[in-house]
């Protein structure tokens, strides 16, 4: 349970600094196809005997450039749509190789509390600081290409190399998310506290702050209901991310409508003025 | 010559019930998947599928707790979530693949939670298997009219609104300047997608639906030019897909390591994958031969 707890943690430190990219660069599609390719890893490792946590990183790694440079030729959603399929159909077919077949799917797929064994939280620790370091790393790159790609262009900044970088960064995030929340929500944690955060924060390293702030609280809360509940805590984790993102939107919509008023109201002032004069 | 025969098609092939159902069931929905998929492709709407596929789990979970036939939850749903897609602005192109996850991923996780119910209020552990993977060779032959009613009705939307949404699809500016009613095509077209991958659902599975969606009609799309051509061949070559899938599937029986056959789904699939790869180099050879056509044509009049 506590192995749980800081692998958790970690994952959502991970998964909010990440996820911020993934909502800046409109890569939801990938950011959602990755982990679902992972799965596929998972499903080979268990079947092999060899560790879980390989298999994933092995699997969403070969995935992410599967959809890199299979996107560069045709259409880019397509690729992506067919790798992520074709990746989730040869987990169907290791894991029905396997005796354990309907309990494994299910946590593979939905998450599970104690999917996480504590020989996990060394591997996990070192791949969530390299994870969280490269972001760090690549924070004025990555924030120039996803915001203005022209421009990141204009100053030597490969688009391809980049996409690259951020594609194994989404990997290696993925890999250490997708035990807890399973392989189809890890997504919901990578988009949905990042999408409320850049929606109510405007500065960058304000918004990446928060991000994590609240993918970390959602991630708290998922485990700590699914324990009490025995729910499947990808449940929770869906259910927390679409509702991060709609009190986002809703606070957006309200300082929105604000500003607006301010505006009408500062027009209005200068057209009293101006008429005044 | 019947040894030949016997190697490709294993013994009772032909004979066998559940083959039967699932040669005719898988067929229909492929030719579906892949005339409205030709649509869902050019539209740029591959996530949208994606996702609707995904929600439909929702659906089909929940049926089964109610103990009424999948197919009504996975279309239900999938319907219900096309709709609500459209009013949290999927339309924009900035933002519309985030609307369209975050529905997404609510829906995976009421899935989850209906799939947990369904496995601890019952013994048998299969449902989540059947819901996710398909059960093309588990359908009922009660389905069967039921399958040909809405790939009808998916069939109807997409041929009475195929001028408007061809036109919306290449360019929504000169639809609308046409007087198309762009976002009630838009809708109609989600809706129809929404049915082709609940029927998929049924047979593949509905987190692989997406493949006879996506893949033949991207594959026909790359060698095909006019569409009328390109939407025929998606239907003819997720046919081809599904029906050799069923054959390997069948074959695999006597294949190792397990003692039981191969997943269809895993078949249907890998072949709709290798087709989508084999499409590539004939889409570009194409392009290269108009490419040298079109510079033959302009330099003719010069000498």
């Amino acid at each position: 349970m506590t192995g749980t707890w800081i692998v958790g943690t970690i994952a959502a430190v991970v998964a909010g600094a990440v996820g911020l990219f993934v909502v800046l660069r409109g890569a939801a599609f990938v950011a959602d196809a990755v982990p679902q390719g992972a799965f596929a890893g998972a499903a080979g490792a268990s079947l092999l005997g060899v560790s879980t946590l390989l298999g994933l990183g092995v699997a969403s790694l070969a995935g992410a450039l599967g959809i890199g440079w299979l996107g560069r030729r045709g259409r880019r959603d397509v690729a992506t749509a067919l790798t992520l399929v074709m990746m989730l159909g040869l987990g169907a077919l290791f894991l029905s190789f396997s005796t354990e077949y309907a309990p494994e799917v299910e946590a593979l797929l939905f998450g599970e509390i104690l999917g996480v064994s504590p020989g996990d939280v060394v591997p996990v620790a070192i791949g969530g600081a390299l994870c969280v370091a490269a972001t760090v790393a690549m924070f004025r790159p990555l924030l120039l290409s996803s915001v203005a790609s022209d421009l990141a262009a204009a100053r030597g900044l490969r688009p391809a190399w980049v996409e690259s970088a951020f594609l194994i960064i989404v990997a290696l995030a993925t890999s250490m998310t997708l035990p807890v929340t399973g392989a189809l929500l890890v997504f919901s944690l990578m988009i949905g506290p990042p999408a409320a955060a850049r929606s109510v924060a405007v500065r960058p390293e304000l918004a990446l702050g928060l991000s994590v702030v609240l993918s970390v609280a959602t991630m708290w809360a998922s485990i700590a209901a699914s324990y009490v509940t025995n729910w499947p805590p990808g449940f929770f984790v869906g259910a927390l991310g679409a509702g991060c993102y709609g009190a986002g939107r809703v606070v957006a919509a309200r300082r929105g409508s604000r500003r607006a008023g301010a505006v009408r109201g500062a027009r209005s002032l200068a057209g009293a003025l101006s008429a005044g004069r | 010559m019947s040894y030949l025969l016997h190697l490709v098609f294993a013994p009772g092939f032909f004979g066998n019930g559940p083959v039967r159902v699932a040669l005719l069931a898988g067929g229909l929905v492929a030719v579906v998947s892949g005339i409205v998929g030709a649509f869902a492709v050019l539209r740029g709407q591959s996530y949208a599928g994606h996702a609707l596929a995904d929600i439909s789990v929702t659906g089909g979970s929940g049926s089964y707790l109610a103990g009424i036939s999948p197919l009504w939850g996975f279309v239900g749903v999938g319907v219900l979530a096309a709709a609500v897609m459209d009013l949290i602005g999927v339309r924009r192109p900035r933002g519309r693949d985030l609307a369209t996850g975050i529905v997404r991923g609510a829906g995976l996780g009421l899935a989850a939670l209906f799939l947990y119910w369904a496995a601890t209020s019952s013994s048998s552990s299969g449902t989540t298997i059947s819901i996710l993977f398909g059960s093309m060779f588990t359908i009922s032959t009660q389905t069967v009219p039921l399958i040909v009613g809405l790939g009808a009705a998916a069939l109807a939307i997409v041929g009475a609104t195929y001028r408007p949404l061809l036109l919306s699809s290449v360019s929504g500016d000169l639809a609308a300047a046409r007087g198309v009613a762009v976002r009630a095509t838009g809708v109609a077209c989600l809706v129809a997608i929404a049915i082709a991958v609940s029927l998929s659902a049924m047979t593949i599975g509905a987190i692989l639906s997406t493949a006879l969606l996506v893949g033949p009609a991207a594959a026909a799309l790359r060698v095909a030019r006019r569409p009328g051509l390109a939407v025929a061949l998606a239907a003819g070559l997720g046919l081809a897909a599904t029906w050799l899938g069923v054959l390997l599937s069948y074959d695999s029986y006597y294949w190792p390591p397990a003692g039981h056959g191969w997943p269809v789904s895993f078949f249907v699939v890998a072949l709709v994958f290798v087709i989508y790869l084999a499409a590539q180099p004939a889409g570009a050879w194409r392009a290269r031969r108009a490419r040298r056509r079109e510079e033959g044509g302009a330099c003719s009049p010069a000498s």
